[in-house]
């Protein structure tokens, strides 16, 4: 592990000033007091472009201290670029100690997914958020959207929704699928898959969402009601795969395809690479066991 | 508003990580209500400031942030509070966004408090309170958001006549106030989205 002395005393701890750190954690606090509500915050420029996740560092710059045990995932994985770049930042600007594994983090900044293993009281998942408001691609105006969410008239969206299965037979939506927090607010979950959806419904753990370049911080509280929008007749489902995960053998997680060749080979593999190593490792140790 | 008065004590010994650490507290006790939090290693109180009410205040507060005193800590506490947070202090309660009462058995009357506006909630204020004593498993039962069920707290030194306010305050969400309850180095959560479950 670093130390913070090798930072080189260039920077303040995370990064932020002081100031800035106060006012996101003002805005943090008012968005957990409002399960579901976009709070605007005075976002900061930081060292990356918007696109990068700069609301999900914020957040987690204004939340981490040193005790804190930080792991970073962009679709669900530890070593793709985004998630190295930021560890890196956090790492260079506050000295705490990093991990992939999901049982092993206080803080779990992510883009686009959910961990398959489920969190526990007291971890803390900051998400990047690129569009906070649902309801943007249905109503461009800020003041209109503002209105909507004031009277809870969220008509527009169910419209949506209908008209996917008049045209198509089901709702299309496969990713940032609409929710209603604690049967108020309606909410962007970003772009997680909808398979990650029902974790986010009385996690036990605290949700919080940050968009720098739209400058929204907002939150779901530890075991609060988060609803995936539906029909009697046509209810919310996840995707699911015929096949299994090709290394860990899971059919509980998420999976994405990889194109192994120019022949039209290709394989499933979890998205999760914590839980499909971590399943992999016990596959092992149990088949040695065996032995 | 007059000068503020009192003594200057010290601030925080780490202002970067006290506050760090004083704002994962609360955002403990306010991401999971009516549960008590300790807070660690709190700074100079002034008379009649229970020291987790003062780590709050380095944490949260400063020049964007109006704060309303009543007149107790007006007199004992403004000007260590001033000095330390820059915290603006308003006579009004309605200009303040951090209302700060002494005595949870001597409260001002809290129809006053801001609550927000229905397309800007979170402009509804923050009630700091200080009580005497705060304990899990009382007689007071809650729930809401945060809470795994049902939570039971015990609340020494708070005058009755905040509960009738506190179920209006649930009447009006989306707008209304969050409260947090202070007694020594513990402190408690009650935002506008938690219930009081009727005896």
């Amino acid at each position: 592990m670093t130390t913070p002395d090798s930072r080189g005393g260039s920077y303040n701890f995370a990064y932020l000033d002081e100031q800035s750190k106060r006012m996101i954690r003002r805005a943090i606090l008012k968005a957990v007091a409002l399960p579901g509500y976009q709070v605007p915050f005075g976002g900061r420029e930081m060292p990356m472009p918007h696109g990068w996740g700069t609301g999900g560092i914020q957040v987690t710059a204004s939340i981490i201290g040193r005790d804190d045990v930080l792991k970073v995932i962009d679709q669900g994985a530890d070593d793709t670029t985004n998630a190295v770049s930021i560890r890196n930042f956090f790492l260079r600007t506050t000295g705490v100690a990093t991990t992939e594994r999901t049982a092993d983090a206080s803080i779990i900044q992510t883009r686009h997914r959910m961990p398959e293993r489920k969190l526990q009281e007291g971890q803390i998942m900051v998400f990047q958020v690129p569009i906070p408001e649902p309801l943007r691609w249905l109503e461009p105006r800020e003041s209109e959207t503002r209105t909507m969410h004031a009277l809870a008239e969220y008509g527009i969206m169910h419209v949506r929704l209908y008209e996917d299965i008049a045209r198509l037979g089901r709702i299309a939506t496969a990713y940032d699928y609409p929710v209603q927090v604690n049967g108020r607010y309606l909410m962007r979950p970003s772009p997680i898959p909808k398979f990650d959806n029902p974790k986010l419904d009385r996690n036990p753990a605290l949700l919080l969402f940050g968009a720098g370049r739209e400058k929204r911080i907002y939150a779901v509280p530890p075991y609060t009601d988060v609803k995936s929008l539906d029909f009697e007749d046509h209810p919310f489902e996840v995707q699911s795969w015929d096949h299994t995960c090709a290394l860990c053998g899971a059919d509980d997680s998420f999976l994405d395809e990889i194109v192994t060749d120019d022949k039209g080979g290709r394989m499933f593999v979890c998205s999760d690479t914590d839980y499909c190593a971590e399943r992999r490792t016990a596959d092992g140790a149990n088949a040695e066991a065996a032995e | 508003m007059t000068q503020p008065d009192g003594m200057i004590l010290g601030g925080l010994g780490d202002p970067v990580h006290d506050s760090q650490r004083c704002f994962r507290g609360i955002l403990d006790a306010m991401s999971r209500p009516a549960r008590p939090v300790t807070l660690a290693s709190p700074p100079d109180a002034p008379p009649g400031v229970a020291p987790a009410t003062m780590a709050v205040l380095h944490c949260l507060l400063d020049q964007d942030t109006p704060l309303w005193l009543d007149p107790g800590l007006q007199a004992r506490a403004a000007r260590h509070i001033s000095f330390h947070t820059q915290a603006p202090l308003v006579a009004e309660m309605s200009a303040a966004s951090f209302i700060l009462v002494g005595d949870g058995l001597q409260l001002p009357d809290l129809s006053c408090l801001p609550l927000g506006d229905p397309a800007y909630p979170e402009r509804g204020a923050t009630l700091l309170v200080q009580v005497g004593d705060l304990a899990s498993g009382g007689a007071l039962r809650f729930r809401g958001p945060g809470i795994d069920g049902t939570a039971d707290l015990q609340i020494d030194g708070l005058a009755p006549e905040f509960w009738p306010a506190f179920a209006v305050n649930t009447e009006l969400f989306p707008l209304g106030f969050d409260t947090i309850l202070f007694a020594g180095t513990r402190i408690v959560g009650l935002p506008r989205t938690t219930l009081l479950e009727e005896a």
